[in-house]
């Protein structure tokens, strides 16, 4: 590609449907999750009850605000309606970003690779014209209605969901899932009661079926989607896939946002033809929109800034998974790098963890009863993630530093299995957490795996 | 919009299509319901039944004592509180459904009771044993502080009931004891007997709150919990740093301590293999799906592991005293070892065996990331 080609290409005009459509299912679904989030009593149950949340390095300072929190959820429910209708579209979803965001910094016992997709897409719509059609914002002003939007704000969409399938695929090629078929080989027999497949799910040649076509897929949907001719036979298989996902495992809304997200690689044919009978059943006029005019950013430095925020975007986007690269060691033992990397799916970590709390002053030495500052879920997701094993080390201490103990020294008796392995100690006893400061270097206070796992 | 009925219509045959594979009768599959009819028919029910018994009698012991405190009736009525709380340790373990509801275990086994409770609602009366604040003064601790130490010798307990200016107080609050605690068994059973057999077996899918997830998870957190930690950790002063000498089940018996543990470890041992209440018959349990999942993943033999760890923190229990208290202040480390032989059975259940059997610890969306 020369730069003249880039230039047209950028210069290129597509049909604004199908950002609109996608606007409105996104706000759509989004307003949905949220109400299920609340019906199932998650926001007290997650972001009230307990007593101490799990942080993200850096972001210490983000914690929920008692009763205050549902607020945050009132806030980021209103913000989805309001990016469907697209009223205020540009403040609704930078308030839709902002405030879901906080949300999922809030405690990272419940991070999920999809809770970060949400953000980051959001973050994305932030700079895209989804409201320049079929939007209230485009039925009272003039200036930002328009029929056409330009063609990369719509491919910057595809971008992101083929980045996502491509590298969960990536993620895939290794010895435990392509050769063990683990971890489905684990949760799938456990599924015995889903009514037709539970037999078929106790087969070991079914969880290898599973891990190899699940593979291809992530690898190949990205591209078969993009191509005319495979098209409707990769939404079949988009909906085969996801429905299937939903049906196994606990993963809530996830299934059907991606479904409804993979209809932005269709024609705008059909986004119109969708929005035609929208605009029936609500009795509003669609032709109304159809302007012939071509979105233009209000000034031209704007679309610059945002098309400058988008490169950098993506191509933060491309390298982040790769950083675990930076680490020695085994990415599924250590998880330095684990995390928004799309790695869905790949293990099953069990792990235990047993505090010694030691008052070097007189030498007395007692355990910690987790289940006096954790619940249960925390308590799972801390005994095999060592960030989150360091941090709570960290709470004990000050915890205790205020009961009296004045430098208190914490060791950690911890054990974690992996992918159906026996389980094995995994933070090395002998050392005094409390001297270790949580950072982005080397944990060389795990011991080490005893096993390897071959790929990428 | 037809183009979509038919992709619709392909997806579900899709769907359906998978049922169509060389399936056919598959003798390897396990069947996970059998282990939940063995759980409540075998184990569960029949614990509920025979402890409804011991309460039965024991809250008769307590009236006929009540109504003639001679030290005959307060023999009788030690040994009857021996027998249930020996029974009960058969259905701690179970805090579902009606039990849940209830807060059993709460209301019948909180130790250290509170003395000073206990007196304050003697002589003031009027209480409501229906508080969660007076769980600590109700239950078998409480009993046991009432039967054994309210003096030094058994004179000066018998007086409480007789001399004593509460007496009649004192009375009272024993058969009221009692009472709820006949009456609070019986609810768990007739609501086992009456319908909730049923659901708990039918609840056989998998998920947070299907049958067999809420039980093994019910159960390693009483095994952890409460035997682990109540009965030995705690006052071993594994959580305090010093022994807790005075935090040991049944401690005003000065004696029936370790009867209780052993109770206890048994009735855990058991339910792990699945074997008959008060018999020998072995029937499916978590030992028979492990080596179902095993055999599929050619992995360690988890349950010869976990009952060989069950077997040693047993050895290792022999050789405490009958008293724990005393145990505690004469060599504590004897207790730590046995803690420490219960503990290694936790990372073996806990991790090992959940991991075996994927078994949700609650129910929020997540996956194995």
């Amino acid at each position: 590609m020369n730069n003249s080609s880039i230039r047209t290409y950028f210069s290129g005009t597509k049909n604004a449907a199908p950002l609109a459509v996608f606007r409105i299912q996104f706000g759509i679904l989004m307003f949905w999750s949220i109400i299920r989030f609340a019906a199932n009593g998650w926001i007290s149950k997650l972001y009230i009850e307990p007593q101490f949340f799990f942080s993200y390095y850096g972001f210490e300072w983000v914690q929920p605000l008692g009763e205050w929190t549902y607020l945050i959820f009132i806030i980021c429910g209103l913000a989805s309606l309001f990016v469907a209708i697209g009223f205020k579209y540009r403040w609704a979803i930078i308030i839709f970003f902002l405030s879901f965001t906080y949300i999922e910094l809030m405690d990272k016992t419940t991070y999920l690779n999809h809770y970060y997709f949400i953000s980051i897409l959001s973050f994305l719509m932030i700079f895209l014209p989804a409201h320049c059609y079929f939007s209230v914002d485009a039925w009272q002003d003039e200036k930002i209605r328009s029929q056409k939007v330009p063609s990369w704000t719509i491919d910057s969409i595809k971008l992101l969901l083929g980045i996502v399938y491509f590298y969960a695929g990536l993620a895939k090629l290794n010895s435990d899932w392509l050769f063990e078929a683990m971890p489905l080989q684990i949760w799938l027999p456990a599924k015995y009661s889903i009514p037709l497949l539970g037999d078929l799910l106790q087969q070991t040649w079914m969880h290898y079926i599973f891990a190899w076509s699940g593979a291809i897929y992530d690898l190949s949907i990205p591209f078969l989607l993009l191509y005319k001719r495979t098209k409707p036979f990769a939404f079949i298989l988009v909906v085969v896939f996801h429905v299937m996902t939903r049906v196994l495992f606990p993963i809530g809304m996830f299934p059907y946002i991606m479904i409804a997200s993979a209809l932005i690689f269709f024609d705008s044919a059909l986004h119109n033809k969708i929005l035609e009978k929208l605009s029936e059943w609500l009795r509003i006029s669609k032709s109304y929109f159809d302007n012939g005019a071509v979105y233009e950013f209000p000034k031209t430095w704007l679309r610059n800034a945002s098309m400058g925020i988008i490169s950098a975007f993506f191509i933060l986007q491309l390298l982040i998974p790769f950083r675990y690269l930076l680490y020695p060691g085994e990415l599924f033992w250590t998880e330095e790098g684990y995390r928004f990397s799309w790695r869905v799916m790949l293990m099953e970590k069990a792990g235990y963890a047993n505090f010694k709390v030691v008052d070097p002053e007189n030498d007395q030495r007692f355990y910690v009863d987790n289940t006096q500052f954790l619940t249960r879920f925390q308590e799972k997701q801390m005994s095999s993630q060592p960030d989150f094993i360091l941090e709570y080390a960290h709470f004990l201490e000050d915890h205790y530093q205020e009961q009296g103990i004045k430098d208190p020294e914490i060791y950690a008796e911890s054990y974690v299995a992996l992918n159906g392995r026996r389980s094995q100690p995994y933070v090395d006893p002998n050392v005094d957490l409390t001297e270790i400061e949580p950072s982005f270097k080397h944990r060389t206070w795990l011991l080490p795996f005893d096993d390897e796992i071959k790929g990428l | 919009m037809k183009k979509y009925a038919i992709l619709l219509l392909t997806v579900f045959f899709l769907w359906s299509c998978t049922n169509n594979g060389p399936s056919g009768p598959n003798p390897d599959d396990f069947d996970r319901e059998a282990i939940l009819v063995n759980w409540a028919d075998n184990i569960i029910i029949p614990s509920f039944t025979d402890l409804s018994e011991a309460t039965d009698q024991l809250h008769t012991s307590a009236e006929t004592f009540s109504a003639s405190p001679t030290q005959q009736n307060l023999n009788t009525l030690r040994n009857s509180w021996e027998n249930t709380y020996l029974a009960f340790q058969h259905v701690s373990m179970f805090e579902m459904g009606e039990a849940m509801q209830l807060r059993f275990r709460d209301n019948l086994n909180i130790y250290p009771t509170d003395t000073t409770e206990i007196k304050q609602n003697v002589s003031e009366g009027g209480y409501d044993l229906t508080l969660p604040s007076l769980n600590d003064s109700q239950g078998f601790p409480a009993l046991d502080y009432l039967i054994h130490g309210l003096g030094d010798n058994d004179i000066e307990i018998l007086s409480y009931y007789t001399t004593n200016i509460d007496a009649q107080n004192y009375r009272t609050y024993l058969t009221d004891l009692t009472l709820r605690i006949d009456t609070l068994t019986d609810q768990v059973l007739n609501s086992w007997t009456s319908g909730y057999r049923d659901e708990f077996v039918s609840n056989s899918g998998n998920g947070a709150n299907s049958s067999l997830d809420m039980m093994v998870n019910d159960y390693i957190y009483y095994y952890e919990k409460h035997l682990r930690a109540g009965k030995i950790g705690i006052p071993a002063g594994v959580f305090s740093g010093s022994p807790l000498s005075s935090h040991v089940e049944a401690y005003y018996s000065e004696g029936f301590s370790k009867a209780l543990f052993n109770e206890a470890l048994s009735a855990s041992i058991n339910f792990f293999n699945g074997t008959h209440f008060e018999g020998e018959a072995d029937g499916q349990s978590l030992d028979d799906y492990l080596d179902y999942l095993n055999t599929m993943k050619d992995g360690a033999d988890l349950t010869s592991i976990i009952n060989s760890q069950f077997q040693d923190a047993k050895n290792e229990a022999q050789t405490l005293n009958d008293n724990f208290a005393v145990q505690v202040e004469s060599d504590n480390s004897l207790m730590l070892s046995t803690y420490d032989e219960l503990q290694r059975n936790v990372v073996n259940l806990k991790v090992d065996m959940l991991q075996a059997l994927n078994i949700n610890v609650d129910y929020v969306d997540a996956d194995g990331d």
